[in-house]
C-alpha cells in the first residue's frame, strides 16, 4: 500500500479523485491538520486504521500505551503542554469505554482532543456483536461533540468538523466512532478541506462594546480591584495581553489551579492560588475587594466555597468565551463575552493606569501571616520527617521554575500547586475539575511529546501512581525521558486528612500499602531510588534531573501531614483555616 | 417558585441530538413533562418543544447549556402567558354506546371534538386544546365506556416570535450580525426575540 503524496494541489477539494480507503482518509485528515503524534491501542474493530498506519509511520508517531485510559491522559498532557489537539486511537467496546474517564476529565478541563474509536460493522450495530458497545450514547455527556461514521465518504468532512470543534471556542474532547466497514470502504478522495464554519455553532460570542465600557467604568472607579484568572488565559493564548492588563491597572491577581503558570508565579502582582487549599490572602480578600474581575475561569465550588457568602460586597466582572458560564454560579454585574485575547486589550485601552500598592500591601500582610503559620514549617521543617513542600521547594531551586510539573490528585497535588514556581505558561498540568487519580503518569508522557525540549516532572502520590503504573511500560518502550517523583506518605492522604478533621479520625480504608516502587521501575528498566532522609533530597533530585532517561524517585514523607490552609466544605472563603 | 416553562429549541436534524438534549434534563433530575420534536418553519431546522416544571433560574441556565451544544442554534424559554399552546387528543369509544345516546353528540360539539373514524365497533374522536379541555372530555366520555385515550405532546407558538427564517440567515453568514449574539434573550431588559 502506498501513502498519498500530499501536495498543495491535492489538498484542495477540486482535484482529480484518488481511490483510497476510509482508514487512509482518517490518516490523511490528521496529516492535513498537522498531527504528528497519536496515542493509542489497537484492537479488532480498529484494525483497518492500524493497517493503514503501518504505511504512515514516517509521518505519524504512534505511541503504544498500556491501557486506553493511559492513551487519553497522554493526549491530554500533550494538548496541555503544546496547546495543540491531542489525538487518541482506541478500539470498540472495552477500548472505547476505557476512554470515558479521560473524556470526562478533558471535558471539565476544556482540553481539545480528537478520539477515534473503532466500531463493529454497521450491519451488526445493535446486535450485541463481539466488542460492540454504544459508545456514542455512553460518551455523549462527556464530549463536546461526537459522531458515528458508517459511510467512509463522510470521513473527510466529519474529521474536519471534529478538529474545528475540538479546538475553537471553549475547547473540549470530540469522539468519532467509525464502523469497521467504513474503515475498509474505498472512496473517491478529492482532498481534505479544513472546516471553518458550522452554522449552528458559535465558537466565540461577539464582543459587546457596551459591556467593555461598563466594565472599564467599574474598574476605573474601584478602590480595591482584584483579578482572578483561570485556564481561559492559557487556552486563549492571551498571557501577554493578560499581563499587560494587570500591569496597567496595578491589579493584584490570583490564579485558579488551571490558570497557574499563565503569569510568572513571582510576578510582583501575583498573589497566589485561589480555592480550598489555595493561599490565605486571595481567599480572604475575595470577600473584601470592591470589584472582582474574573478572567477565563468558571467559579468552581472548590474556588468559591460557600456561594451565598462569596464576594457579596463586590461588583463582579466576568470575562468568558462561554456565555453559559456567565451567571452560572456567581451573579455577574457586567458580563464580558468573548475571547479574552480580544476582550482584554479592548478593556485595557479604557482603563486608567493605577497604582494599588496599599491594597496590594493587604495581600502581602496576610501572606506574611500564612508564611508564619504554614509555609515556613512546610518548606523548612524542623521535624525529622520530610514534608511534601520541601521536596517541591528543592525541585524549584534546581529547575529554576522552568520545568513542566504534572501532578496527580490529592495532597501532593495541592502542595505542588501551592509551592511550585513557574516562569513559563503551560507548565502546570493537573487534573483540575474531575480530580482523576492516575492522571499524572500518562499525562506526563504526553506532556513530554508536546514539549520535547522541556523538562517534565511528574509528581504523584503513592495511591495515584498505583492506578496507572502500567504506563511505565510505555516509558520503557519509547524511552520517554520523564522524571517521576512519588511522594509517599503511605496513606490516601487527602481522604485521610478529611477523616482526621471531619470524621473523628476514623481512618476508613485510607491505609494503602505499596510495592517497592524502585524495584517495579527496575522491572521496566527505569532507574530510580527511594530516599527518606532530608540530607539525600537535593542530591537525589539532582541525580534524577541529570539522568539521561526516565527516572523514578520515591520520597518518603510525613505520614500524617495535612495540607493547610483549607477552606472547609460548606464554609466561606473568608473562613479559611490556617491549621 | 417552580412553575411551568415551555422551552423551544431550534436544532439541526441529526441522529443522537435528542439524547444529547434529553440527558441535560436527566442529569439535573428534572422530569420532562412533555416533549415534541418536529420540523420547524425553516427548512432543515428542527424544533423541540419541551415542558418542565422548574425555577426560572434553573431554566435559564439550562437553556444556556442547551444552546451551547454544537448542533443547537437557539434555545428559548417561556411561561404559559407568553405562548399559545395546544395538545391533540384522541378518544376511542364504543360506537353502539354513542350512537344510541343523543347527549354524546351535544357533548362533542361542546368540546369541539370531531369524529376521525367511525366503525361498527368503535369510533375515534379527536380534539385539540389545553390540558384542562382535553381532560374534561375524558371525564365526559367516561360514562359511555372510553376504550382508549391518547394525548400528544404540547406544541407551542411564542407570541412575540418573528419566526426563525431571519435568524437562520444570520447563522448561515460566517460573520454573524448583532442579532445572533448568544443568549441576548436572557438579558432581563430585553424581550424574547426583541419585538
Amino acid at each position: 500500500m502506498q501513502t498519498l503524496e500530499i501536495t498543495k494541489e491535492n489538498t484542495s477539494a477540486s482535484k482529480e479523485p484518488v481511490t483510497i480507503t476510509g482508514s487512509q482518509a482518517v490518516l490523511e485528515a490528521f496529516i492535513a491538520e498537522g498531527v504528528k503524534t497519536v496515542f493509542g491501542y489497537p484492537g479488532g474493530a480498529i484494525m483497518p486504521i492500524y493497517d493503514a498506519l503501518y504505511d504512515y509511520t514516517d509521518k505519524l508517531d504512534h505511541i503504544l500505551v498500556r491501557h486506553e485510559q493511559g492513551a487519553i491522559h497522554a493526549a491530554q498532557g500533550f494538548a496541555r503542554s503544546s496547546g495543540k489537539t491531542g489525538i487518541v486511537f482506541a478500539t470498540s467496546g472495552p477500548g472505547a469505554t476505557n476512554l470515558v474517564t479521560g473524556l470526562a476529565d478533558a471535558m471539565i478541563d476544556s482540553t481539545p482532543l480528537v478520539c477515534i474509536t473503532g466500531q463493529v460493522f454497521a450491519h451488526l450495530l445493535g446486535t450485541d456483536a463481539f466488542q460492540e458497545t454504544d459508545v456514542i450514547n455512553i460518551t455523549t455527556p462527556v464530549t463536546k461533540w461526537n459522531y458515528q461514521i458508517t459511510d467512509a465518504n463522510e470521513i473527510p468532512h466529519v474529521l474536519a468538523k471534529a478538529f474545528y470543534i475540538a479546538k475553537t471556542g471553549r475547547p473540549g474532547p470530540v469522539l468519532i466512532d467509525i464502523t469497521k466497514n467504513a474503515q475498509l470502504q474505498k472512496i473517491e478522495y478529492t482532498g481534505y478541506e479544513k472546516c471553518n464554519h458550522i452554522r449552528s455553532y458559535r465558537p466565540k460570542p461577539i464582543v459587546r462594546k457596551e459591556y467593555i465600557e461598563q466594565a472599564a467604568q467599574l474598574i476605573n472607579e474601584a478602590q480595591k480591584p482584584f483579578v482572578i484568572f483561570g485556564q481561559g488565559v492559557i487556552l486563549g493564548r492571551a498571557e501577554k495581553e493578560f499581563k499587560a492588563f494587570i500591569e496597567k491597572g496595578g491589579f493584584p491577581a490570583a490564579w485558579t489551579i488551571l490558570g497557574m503558570s499563565a503569569i510568572d508565579t513571582d510576578h510582583p502582582l501575583a498573589v497566589g492560588m485561589l480555592g480550598m487549599h489555595g493561599n490565605y490572602a486571595p481567599n480572604v480578600l475575595t470577600n473584601e475587594c470592591d470589584v472582582l474581575i474574573a478572567v477565563g475561569m468558571r467559579f468552581d465550588d472548590r474556588v468559591t466555597g460557600r456561594l451565598d457568602k462569596y464576594a457579596k460586597q463586590a461588583k463582579i466582572i466576568h470575562l468568558d468565551i462561554d456565555p453559559s458560564e456567565i451567571d452560572k454560579n456567581v451573579k455577574t454585574t457586567v458580563p464580558v463575552w468573548g475571547d479574552c485575547k480580544e476582550t482584554l486589550p479592548q478593556l485595557m485601552q479604557l482603563i486608567q493606569p493605577k497604582d494599588h500598592s496599599a491594597w496590594l500591601q493587604e495581600f502581602r500582610a496576610l501572606e506574611a501571616k500564612e508564611v508564619e503559620a504554614v509555609i515556613q514549617e512546610e518548606l523548612n521543617p524542623i521535624s525529622e520527617v520530610m514534608t511534601m513542600g520541601e521536596v517541591i521547594k528543592t525541585l524549584n531551586d534546581l529547575t529554576n521554575g522552568e520545568a513542566i510539573i504534572v501532578t496527580d490528585v490529592g495532597q501532593h497535588q495541592m502542595v505542588a500547586c501551592r509551592y511550585a514556581k513557574f516562569n513559563q505558561s503551560k507548565s502546570n498540568i493537573t487534573s483540575g475539575g474531575l480530580g482523576t487519580m492516575g492522571f499524572a503518569l500518562p499525562a506526563a508522557i504526553g506532556a513530554k511529546y508536546g514539549a520535547p525540549n522541556r523538562t517534565v516532572v511528574a509528581v504523584i502520590g503513592d495511591g495515584g501512581f498505583q492506578m496507572t503504573l502500567q504506563e511505565l511500560g510505555t516509558i520503557m518502550q519509547f524511552d520517554v525521558p520523564v522524571k517521576i517523583i512519588i511522594l509517599n506518605n503511605q496513606f490516601l492522604g487527602m481522604v485521610r486528612q478529611w477523616q482526621q478533621l471531619f470524621h473523628d479520625k476514623r481512618y476508613s480504608f485510607v491505609n494503602i500499602t505499596s510495592p517497592d516502587f524502585v524495584q517495579v521501575a527496575k522491572g521496566y528498566h527505569i532507574d530510580g531510588q527511594s530516599i527518606s532522609k532530608r540530607e539525600q533530597l537535593k542530591d537525589a533530585l539532582q541525580t534524577m534531573l541529570n539522568h539521561a532517561g526516565s527516572y523514578l524517585l520515591e520520597v518518603m514523607v510525613g505520614k500524617e501531614n495535612n495540607v493547610f490552609p483549607m477552606v472547609p466544605q460548606g464554609c466561606s472563603v473568608s473562613e479559611i483555616r490556617l491549621k | 417558585m417552580k412553575q411551568e416553562f415551555t422551552i423551544t429549541v431550534y436544532t439541526e436534524n441529526q441522529v443522537g441530538l435528542l439524547n444529547r438534549i434529553a440527558i441535560m434534563f436527566s442529569r439535573r433530575k428534572i422530569n420532562i413533562e412533555s416533549l415534541n420534536v418536529s420540523p420547524s418553519e425553516a427548512e432543515g431546522i428542527h424544533r423541540f418543544t419541551i415542558v418542565i416544571n422548574e425555577f426560572e433560574d434553573v431554566v435559564r441556565k439550562l437553556c444556556r447549556q442547551i444552546e451551547k451544544q454544537v448542533e443547537v442554534l437557539k434555545a428559548y424559554y417561556n411561561t404559559n402567558e407568553e405562548i399559545v399552546w395546544q395538545e391533540l387528543a384522541l378518544y376511542k369509544v364504543p360506537t353502539d354506546q354513542i350512537a344510541e345516546k343523543v347527549k354524546v353528540e351535544r357533548l362533542l360539539r361542546k368540546y369541539g371534538a370531531r369524529a376521525v373514524v367511525i366503525r361498527k365497533d368503535y369510533t375515534v374522536f379527536e380534539t385539540t386544546g389545553q390540558r384542562e379541555e382535553t381532560e374534561a372530555l375524558i371525564n365526559a366520555l367516561a360514562p359511555y365506556g372510553l376504550i382508549e385515550f391518547v394525548r400528544s405532546a404540547r406544541v407551542a407558538i411564542i407570541k412575540s416570535s418573528n419566526g426563525f427564517h431571519e435568524k437562520l440567515k444570520e447563522f448561515e453568514e460566517r460573520e454573524p450580525g448583532e442579532e445572533v449574539i448568544e443568549n441576548e434573550f436572557l438579558d432581563k431588559q430585553q424581550e424574547v426575540f426583541s419585538m
